[in-house]
């Protein structure tokens, strides 16, 4: 019973990081429409940037300040929302097909030059002994794994908090107008680039802080935590649960990491051990069934179908103010 | 001329609570509102707009028509930022505007509407129109956080006007529902509203009438006249000649990328250049 508490803890840490980065996913894609698929690039920046800035000086590579955990959690973003601002200043202003393609090969070279900047990342060996919050709990698995999941919760509450603020306020609303259609809002005044660049920047940030976060937890990372699959998972779980919804973003990253963990589980008991490898490819299979599904069955997600109101404008509809009168001629 | 206008002042008789007059801006005292200067423009060498030149008197409504293809669309764009000028100037209340981005004209007071209505479709009616309002302490992203007791306080100001202009035109009823639920005529009245919340002086309407049913086209030629009253100055592209010949003092005739004439809308439309015009657009 304990062991089963323990995992579900582990198991929620693990599953709410995906939630911060599907939190920001949404701030590009879900608001501001941004087709944003390098997610993997930014995980990975705020990763290294924390884990090089966190770690104990070590003889093999640059870095190792041993600065605290909350130091390289905050450096994470700011790096990984500078990368992603110098990106966007490069790209914003291509149409959504090339901007996918430009930030899936911005990703992979991230990927390749953490797998080859030895001197700095470790290269294929990746960096170890990346410090861990609470790491003194770490001899009683129960106790670490809960008091994670409380700082976890922590973030990831405070997080949705301000990004629900910034949604639902005039700033939000802006970013919708430009999804829904770029010219008219330029046509209206507003900045169209700039806004862009704003919430791909901070939605970069935070999946630079998602990176560091699970670096942190796991204490270790390579390179190959950072292909393409790890893209394509945090899509699946932002369209399942409900893109252009925060609360939908969170329960996707749920709701999806526990299909991952449970096909993980079943291949591991069902498949032969030579075979398992193979069948490994059967976990992308089921979560691609469960986005078919979805996208049939709630074609906006789990979540999705409430439209983001200004948090202003929705006071007033819950006052029941009367409409007004029509105007009769 | 030079008060500021009420926006429908039967309506805001009916607005329960207190009277919230929604104030357009006065009327500007240059005399030229809008002055396009030999403008050109080319897309691979074919010159969709050629050395066109027109001025639009502040307070008046013009009319801009011509068979499909002149070049009036282009003309619209040109004025609106939207394409850049081959050649030539275009000044906005004396002001030269042609090197300045589409979002910065609408500061200057220029503000546009599409052919094709581009309305935010998942965004409610109300919050169409709030998009379009100039004074928005939350359209920086901090304020938001850090100073939420001022954003609020504009942020109810602007939702007390946009209900006042939504009503204006007529989408009061409708002022929760999707953008993507209006009608094709409720459309165009909701640009026409997302325009006004931006307070403009001159607004570049793209065929208003057209699609539209005949009880909404009424409304909205009633509207644009109260707005014109008001100080607002307009430039149409409209087919619908009973639109123009109402509402339109002047028509400028474009054709093949060029200005034909300029007159009254009765007298333009037996000009013989201006018949030659329709009937060889029609026949090619």
């Amino acid at each position: 019973m304990i062991d089963l508490l323990g995992y579900g803890a582990f198991f929620l840490v693990n599953a709410l990081i995906f939630g911060v980065l599907c939190l920001g996913l949404n701030l590009q894609w879900g608001q501001t429409g941004l087709f944003n698929v390098g997610v993997a690039g930014f995980a990975a920046i705020g990763a290294y940037a924390s884990a090089i800035l966190t770690t104990p000086e070590a003889a093999e590579r640059i870095g190792g300040f041993g600065w605290p955990i909350l130091a390289g959690w905050l450096a994470a973003m700011l790096i990984a929302g500078a990368a992603a601002a110098l990106v966007g200043l490069a790209t914003l202003r291509l149409r959504a097909d090339y901007l996918a393609m430009t930030t899936f090969g911005i990703a992979v070279t991230i990927q390749v030059v953490a797998l080859n900047a030895t001197a700095l990342t470790g290269g294929p060996f990746g960096i170890a002994f990346i410090p861990r919050p609470f790491a003194s709990l770490a001899e009683t698995p129960i106790a670490f794994n809960a008091a994670n999941l409380a700082l976890t919760a922590a973030v990831v509450l405070g997080l949705f908090l301000v990004l629900e603020t910034l949604t639902r306020s005039p700033w939000g609303r802006v970013l919708r107008a430009i999804r829904e259609d770029e010219a008219a809002a330029a046509s209206l005044g507003k900045s169209v680039n700039f806004y862009r660049l704003q919430a791909f920047a901070f939605g970069g940030a935070i999946m630079g802080l998602a990176g560091a976060m699970q670096a942190h937890f796991i204490g270790f990372i390579a390179p190959d935590n950072y292909l393409s699959i790890l893209t394509f998972q945090v899509w699946a779980m932002l369209i399942v649960g409900g893109s252009g919804n925060n609360r939908g973003a969170l329960i996707g990253a749920v709701v999806v990491w526990a299909l991952w963990s449970l096909s993980s589980l079943a291949v591991g008991t069902f498949v032969a051990p030579a075979f398992q490898a193979r069948a490994a490819a059967l976990q992308i299979v089921a979560i691609g069934m469960a986005l078919a599904v979805i996208l049939l069955v709630r074609p906006r997600g789990l979540v999705g179908e409430r439209a983001t109101v200004s948090r202003d404008v929705e006071a007033l509809h819950d006052e029941g103010a009367p409409a007004h009168e029509p105007v009769r001629d | 001329m030079t008060g500021p206008l009420r926006v429908g002042p039967s309506h805001v008789e009916r607005t329960r609570g207190p009277v919230r007059p929604a104030t357009l801006p006065r009327l500007w005292s240059g005399a030229r509102m809008l002055e396009v200067q030999s403008v050109s423009k080319s897309f691979d060498g074919f010159r969709a707009v050629d050395d066109v030149s027109f001025v639009v008197p502040a307070g008046s409504i013009v009319g801009l028509i011509g068979p499909n293809g002149a070049g009036k669309t282009t003309t619209f764009n040109l004025i609106a930022g939207t394409l850049q000028p081959t050649s030539g100037s275009i000044r906005l209340g004396g002001h030269p505007v042609e090197h300045e981005p589409a979002h910065r004209r609408i500061a200057a007071g220029l503000a546009r509407t599409f052919q094709i209505p581009k309305p935010f479709g998942e965004m409610s009616v109300l919050e169409n129109v709030l998009v379009a309002a100039r004074s928005q302490p939350g359209e920086r992203m901090l304020a938001n956080l850090f100073a939420r007791a001022d954003v609020q306080r504009q942020e109810k100001a602007n939702i007390a006007r946009a209900r006042d202009i939504v009503a204006f035109v007529d989408l009061a009823r409708v002022e929760r529902l999707p953008a993507k639920a209006l009608s094709g005529g409720q459309r165009k009245l909701l640009e026409l509203a997302r325009v006004l919340m931006a307070e403009p002086k001159l607004i570049l309407l793209d065929e208003p009438a057209a699609g539209v049913n005949p009880a909404l086209l009424e409304t909205i030629m009633a509207r644009i006249e109260t707005i014109n009253r008001g100080g607002v100055t307009f430039l149409i592209i409209e087919h619908n000649m009973d639109l123009v010949a109402r509402l339109c003092g002047e028509v400028i005739v474009m054709a093949e990328g060029r200005v034909l004439g300029r007159g009254a809308p009765q007298v333009m439309a037996r000009d013989p250049r201006v018949v030659e015009a329709y009937l060889g657009g029609a026949a090619a």
